[in-house]
C-alpha cells in the first residue's frame, strides 16, 4: 500500500486541483454577470438583463460545485495534517477563520439575495447585491492567499515550545509574498471569466444560434480577457522576480538550471533532464535570453540546483537528513508546467488583443470567421491549464517543505490516519470529482442549447416567491392535465 | 486557563450552536422534502422555503471550524483527525447536499429532478445523524496518546449513547425543520407540518429520556459537573414541552424559536460537560485541556478584536436577508 504522506499529498493535490478550476470560473463569471447587469441597469436594455440571466446560470453552477469543494479545503488540514496544523495553527488558522467570517458569509448571503431577489428589490441595489458578492470573493482570495503566502514565505513569527506562533499579524497581512500572489490569482480570475465568456459566444456564433445576442459579449469578454492577461502577464513576472530571492530552488528548477550559467545566461525553450543524475540530457537553447527574463537585463548569471543543493544541506541539516540530503523538486514538471502557464499567458494576450481588433465596429471580421470562432471557443479551456500549471510550480516547487525552511511534509501529515481510510477517501472524491465535473459540463451544455431566451424563462421559475411564474405553472399543469384527460377521452 | 483562552471555547460552542440552530432546519426542510411533501408543487415549496438562506446557513459551520482552527490547533487536529472517517462522510453529505439545490433547477426532467430531491433528502437525514454520532461519541472519552492522537477502533465511534445521540440529532433537526415549514409556508403543507411534528414530538421524549440515561452511565458530565449537567438537561426537556405546546397551539414563531433553542441547549451541555476539556481521552492524563490546546494570548486577542468589528454586520446583514425574504412561500 502507498504510504500515507503520498496519499495525503495526492488527495491534496486532488482536491485543490478540482476546487481551483471552479474558483476562478466562479469568480470570473460573477464579475462578467455583474458587469453585464450592471450595463443592463445603467443602458436600461432588456437584451443585457437577458445576457445577464443567461451567464448567471452558468455562474451558479459553477458556485455551487466551487463552494462545496471548498468544504474538504478547510477539514483536510486537520484530518490529514493533524501534525501541520498543531505547529501551525497559531498561524494558519487565524487567516482561514477571517476569511470564514468576513468573506464567506458576505459572499453566500448576497449571493442569495441575489438569486432570489430579482422581484424583490430595486436594479440598483439588486445589481449592488451582486458586486457585493465579487467582493467578497476578492477577500477570500486575499485570506487563502495570505494563508498560502505564509507557508512560501514565513514572516512574522517565532518558533515556541516546539511550534510555531504568531509574533506580528501585521507582517502576516503585508507579506510581500500575499500582494504578489494576489494581484497575480486575481488578473487570473479576470483572465478567466473573460475568456470563458468570449468562448461560450464564439460556441453559439459557431452554432448560430441568437447570433445578435452574443455578438457583444464576445467583444466585452475579450475586452475583460485583454485585461485580465496583461495584468497577470505583469504580476506574473512580478512574483518570479521574488520567487528568485526567495524560493531559488524552485526557480532554477522552472528553468531547468542544474549548474550555475555563466552571465549572460543561456534560456532552455526546450529540455529534458535525468533527475536521478541531476543533468540536462538535452536542451535547445537561446542565448542572452535567460538574463532578459529574470533580470530584465541582457546579463547576470542565473544560480544552478546543484550549488543550491549544497548550501540548503548546511542551512538545514535537519531537514537534509530527511531527505538524503536531496532538495530537489521535480524538476521535469516544474521546467513545463512553468512554459505552459507562461506560454499560455503570452497566447492569451496576443489573441484576446487580436480579437477585439477584429470585432472592431468597422471590420468586424471574426463574427463570420468560423475558424477564428473555433480559437476562441477552444481557448476557453486554456485559463484551468495555465491556472492549474502556476498552482504546480508553486505548490511543487516549494518540495520538502510544507513551510518553506521551517517545517518539511513528512513532519506534517496526520500520523495516526491508517493508508486504508486515506485509500478509501481519495477513491470517493476521484469518483465524486468526476461525477460533479461530468453534470456540471452536461448542464452547462443543455443551457447553451437552450440560449438566452431559454435561460430568460427556466431562470426566473427559480424563484419562488415569483407568484406571476407559479401562477403560469399552474395553468400550464392543468393544461396538461386537460390534455392527458382529452386524449384519454377521445 | 486564561479568560481569552475562555472566551474562546464559548465563541466556538456558540459558532456550532448557531450552526445547529440555522442550518438544523435546513435539514429538517430536506428531510420533509421526501417525507411529507406531496407532490411536485409541495416539494418546491418545501425546498423554496430555504432556498436563499441554507448558503448563508451552513457558513456557520465553515466559521466554526476555521475558528477552531485558530483558536484550539490542538484541539482541532486532534478531532478532526481522530474521527476521520465519519467526518468525511459528513464532507461527502454535505458535498453532494449543496449541489442539489443549484442541479435540482438545471434539471428539465421530472426524474432528473425527483433524483436530486431524493439526494438532498437523503444526506439531509444522514449529516445531522453523523454529527450527532460524533459528538456523542467525543464526550465519552476516545483512545489518545500523550500527543493527542486518536487511535480509535469501530465501536469507539459507533456504540448505544453514540447511535442513540445521532437519532436524537436527527430527530431535533427533524422537528426543528417541520416547525420552520409551519412557519414559512402557506396552505395544506402548513397543516400536515404541525400535524407531523405534533407526533414526532412523541418520539423525540422517548429520545431524550434514553440519551439522558446514558449520558450519565457512558460520560463523567454527572460526575463532573452534576448541577450543570442536570440543568441543562432540564432545559432540553422543557423546551422541548414548550415547543410541543407551542405545535399544538398554533404559536409557530415560538415553536421555532423554542426547536432552535434546544439545539442550543444541547451543544450548551456537551460543552460544558467537556469543561475543561477539549477532548477527552480514556486515560485522564491524555486529555486536552483548554489551557494547552489553545493558541496564544496574541492570536487570540487579534482574532478576538477581528470578530467584535464584523461579528455585528455579518448579524446585520443576515437579518436583513431573513427580512428580504420574510414572506409565507404559497403552494
Amino acid at each position: 500500500m502507498p504510504s500515507i504522506e503520498f496519499l495525503a499529498r495526492f488527495q491534496f493535490a486532488m482536491t485543490t486541483i478540482f476546487h481551483f478550476f471552479f474558483v476562478p470560473l466562479s469568480v470570473g463569471m460573477v464579475f462578467m454577470t455583474a458587469l453585464m447587469e450592471t450595463v443592463y441597469v445603467v443602458t436600461g436594455d432588456e437584451k443585457w438583463k437577458k445576457r445577464t440571466k443567461f451567464f448567471g446560470s452558468i455562474m451558479l453552477l459553477s458556485f455551487a460545485v466551487g463552494v462545496v469543494t471548498g468544504i474538504i479545503q478547510e477539514f483536510q488540514f486537520g484530518m490529514n495534517w493533524s501534525e501541520y496544523s498543531r505547529y501551525v495553527g497559531d498561524i494558519f488558522g487565524a487567516p482561514l477563520a477571517v476569511e470564514a467570517l468576513l468573506a464567506f458569509f458576505l459572499e453566500s448571503t448576497f449571493l442569495g439575495i441575489w438569486m432570489f431577489g430579482w422581484d424583490k428589490l430595486g436594479k440598483k441595489l439588486h445589481n449592488a447585491t451582486l458586486w457585493i458578492t465579487f467582493v467578497g470573493t476578492f477577500l477570500s482570495s486575499l485570506w487563502i492567499l495570505a494563508a498560502n503566502s505564509w507557508m512560501q514565505n514565513p514572516v512574522g513569527y517565532e518558533v515556541k515550545g516546539g511550534r510555531a506562533t504568531l509574533t506580528s499579524f501585521s507582517a502576516l497581512i503585508t507579506n510581500p509574498q500575499t500582494i504578489l500572489e494576489f494581484s497575480h490569482v486575481t488578473t487570473g480570475f479576470l483572465l478567466t471569466g473573460g475568456f470563458i465568456t468570449a468562448g461560450i459566444a464564439a460556441y453559439q456564433l459557431l452554432k448560430n444560434r441568437e447570433v445578435d445576442m452574443f455578438k457583444p459579449v464576445l467583444r466585452l469578454g475579450l475586452l475583460v480577457a485583454l485585461i485580465g492577461s496583461l495584468g497577470n502577464f505583469v504580476a506574473g513576472d512580478q512574483q518570479m522576480l521574488e520567487v528568485q530571492r526567495t524560493q531559488p530552488m524552485k526557480f532554477a528548477a522552472t528553468e531547468g538550471v542544474y549548474e550555475t550559467t555563466p552571465s549572460p545566461a543561456a534560456w532552455d525553450m526546450v529540455a529534458f533532464f535525468n533527475e536521478s543524475e541531476h543533468t540536462e540530457v538535452f536542451g535547445i537553447r537561446i542565448p542572452y535570453m535567460l538574463s532578459i527574463l529574470t533580470y530584465h537585463r541582457p546579463s547576470g548569471s542565473v544560480e544552478g540546483m546543484n550549488e543550491i543543493n549544497a548550501k540548503l544541506q548546511k542551512q538545514f541539516p535537519e531537514a537534509a537528513k530527511e531527505v538524503n540530503g536531496n532538495f530537489f523538486p521535480p524538476v521535469t514538471v516544474l521546467f513545463w508546467t512553468f512554459r505552459i502557464m507562461a506560454g499560455l499567458s503570452m497566447l492569451m494576450i496576443l489573441l484576446s488583443a487580436l480579437g477585439l481588433f477584429w470585432t472592431r465596429k468597422k471590420r468586424p471580421i471574426l463574427y463570420e470567421n468560423r475558424f477564428g470562432l473555433q480559437v476562441y471557443r477552444w481557448f476557453l479551456f486554456s485559463p484551468f491549464l495555465a491556472i492549474t500549471s502556476g498552482w504546480l510550480v508553486t505548490e511543487l516547487g516549494r518540495y520538502p517543505w510544507t513551510v518553506y525552511g521551517l517545517f518539511t511534509i513528512r513532519d506534517s501529515v496526520s500520523p495516526n490516519v491508517s493508508a486504508g481510510s486515506l485509500l478509501f477517501s481519495n477513491a470517493v472524491y476521484f469518483l465524486l470529482f468526476c461525477f460533479l465535473g461530468g453534470v456540471m459540463i452536461y448542464f452547462t451544455i443543455q443551457r447553451m442549447k437552450q440560449g438566452v431566451e431559454g435561460a430568460e424563462t427556466a431562470y426566473v421559475s427559480l424563484d419562488p416567491f415569483n407568484q406571476e411564474v407559479l401562477d403560469t405553472k399552474q395553468e400550464e399543469t392543468e393544461k396538461s392535465v386537460d390534455d392527458v384527460k382529452k386524449g384519454a377521452e377521445e | 486557563m486564561t479568560g481569552l483562552q475562555l472566551f474562546w471555547f464559548i465563541i466556538v460552542g456558540v459558532l456550532f450552536s448557531g450552526f445547529f440552530f440555522l442550518e438544523g432546519f435546513d435539514y429538517g426542510v430536506g428531510m420533509s422534502a421526501i417525507t411529507i411533501a406531496k407532490d411536485k408543487r409541495e416539494i418546491e415549496q418545501t425546498i423554496g422555503s430555504i432556498g436563499p438562506v441554507w448558503d448563508l446557513n451552513e457558513v456557520w459551520l465553515l466559521t466554526a471550524g476555521g475558528a477552531m482552527f485558530a483558536s484550539f490547533p490542538y484541539w482541532y487536529a486532534s478531532l478532526f483527525s481522530g474521527f476521520y472517517l465519519i467526518l468525511f462522510l459528513i464532507l461527502v453529505g454535505l458535498i453532494l447536499r449543496g449541489v442539489t439545490f443549484e442541479f435540482r433547477h438545471h434539471s428539465h426532467s421530472e426524474k432528473g429532478k425527483m433524483l436530486w430531491t431524493r439526494i438532498l433528502g437523503i444526506s439531509s437525514f444522514a449529516i445531522p445523524f453523523l454529527f450527532g454520532l460524533m459528538f456523542t461519541s467525543m464526550i465519552q472519552g476516545v483512545p489518545m496518546d500523550a500527543r493527542g492522537n486518536v487511535s480509535a477502533t469501530f465501536t469507539s465511534y459507533v456504540n448505544l449513547l453514540s447511535v442513540v445521540g445521532g437519532v436524537a440529532v436527527l430527530l431535533l433537526a427533524w422537528l426543528h425543520g417541520l416547525n420552520y415549514l409551519a412557519l414559512k409556508t402557506e396552505g395544506e403543507l402548513r397543516e400536515r407540518a404541525a400535524r407531523t411534528a405534533n407526533k414526532l414530538y412523541f418520539v423525540l421524549y422517548a429520545g431524550e429520556v434514553v440519551f439522558a440515561v446514558l449520558l450519565a452511565i457512558f460520560t463523567d458530565f454527572l460526575e463532573k459537573h452534576f448541577w450543570g449537567t442536570l440543568i441543562l438537561l432540564a432545559a432540553i426537556v422543557i423546551l422541548t414541552v414548550f415547543a410541543h405546546l407551542s405545535v399544538r397551539a398554533k404559536k409557530e414563531m415560538s415553536a421555532f424559536l423554542a426547536s432552535g433553542l434546544t439545539f442550543v441547549a444541547l451543544v450548551a451541555l456537551i460543552f460544558q460537560g467537556i469543561f475543561p476539556r477539549v477532548m477527552i481521552a480514556t486515560n485522564p492524563a491524555h486529555s486536552i485541556l483548554i489551557k494547552n490546546a489553545s493558541s496564544t494570548g496574541y492570536t487570540l486577542t487579534t482574532m478576538t478584536w477581528i470578530t467584535l468589528i464584523i461579528l455585528p454586520f455579518v448579524l446585520i446583514y443576515m437579518g436583513w436577508t431573513y427580512f428580504i425574504f420574510r414572506k409565507r412561500i404559497k403552494k
